[in-house]
């Protein structure tokens, strides 16, 4: 038996740390990962409160989470691609000009 | 039983995701990062959700890590420098993030009486009463979404596309 304030304090603390990577790393496929933590992070309290309230709302918003997850990631990925083949760089601190 | 799982499973993606923080290289960050979203399937299960772990494990830890895995060797990603800009990152980021975390822990402390507990095998939502909800309530959402995936293809293939 675990209380559903674990799950959530467990959430808040991926939620924490994705934000603080987010903030601190330069790697720009790095900092892509770290905003997948953070959806992950807000998945598991979405599945706790289902859980809690036995509702199956809060699953299904996980899976449309997820859907678009995939659609982020792989639109996302292909912008590194294309940034890195005009930059030759994946340092975000020198990619800060629109146009080159 | 059900504590003794939770703290492993719950250990192992807090160490996943720190060990994501720490390290400087790009592919020891998404193999860490597969060890998160592997352990939060197993948090799933155990929630009874049991639709929601198995996608995890397929669509998170399976299509988009390896997606991500693929552009890392592609671009041959070494590890970070570090620059002017993030030394400003190192003293407000960590701070911030800590902040937040003590926010949402304190609000969650507070509210735990008012939050029930989980007891294993209490609620299992199986994949036919999640069907049955999304393809008779939200039906428009869900083509809705099927359209943004082909956009988001389109997108994909028309932003990595070599230009001549």
């Amino acid at each position: 038996m675990v209380p559903v304030s674990y799950y959530l304090i467990l959430s808040a603390i991926l939620f924490s740390i994705g934000l603080g990577a987010f903030l601190v790393k330069r790697n720009i496929i790095t900092i892509f990962m770290s905003i997948e933590l953070m959806l992950n992070a807000v998945n598991l309290s979405f599945v706790a409160f289902a859980h809690q309230w036995h509702q199956v709302s809060g699953q299904i918003f996980v899976f449309f989470v997820m859907v678009v997850a995939a659609a982020e990631a792989a639109v996302g990925l292909a912008i590194i691609i294309a940034i890195f083949r005009t930059r030759n760089t994946l340092n975000v601190d020198q990619v800060d000009l629109m146009k080159l | 039983m059900y504590l003794v799982l939770f703290f492993i499973f719950g250990g192992l993606c807090v160490a996943g995701a720190l060990n994501l923080l720490l390290q400087r290289h790009p592919i020891n960050s998404a193999l860490s990062l597969i060890v998160v979203m592997s352990s939060l399937a197993v948090l799933y299960l155990l929630l009874g959700a049991e639709f929601l772990a198995a996608a995890q494990v397929i669509v998170y830890a399976g299509a988009i890590m390896v997606l991500f895995t693929f552009v890392i060797m592609l671009l041959n990603a070494g590890k970070e420098e570090r620059t002017h800009g993030s030394k400003a990152a190192y003293i407000v980021g960590f701070p911030g993030a800590a902040a937040l975390f003590a926010l949402l822990a304190f609000i969650f402390l507070q509210n735990s009486g008012h939050l029930g507990q989980v007891r294993l095998g209490e609620y299992l939502v199986t994949t036919g009463d999640l069907s049955r909800v999304l393809f008779k309530n939200l039906l428009l959402p869900f083509e809705v979404t099927s359209v943004l995936i082909l956009i988001a293809i389109l997108g994909a293939v028309a932003l990595a596309r070599k230009e001549h």
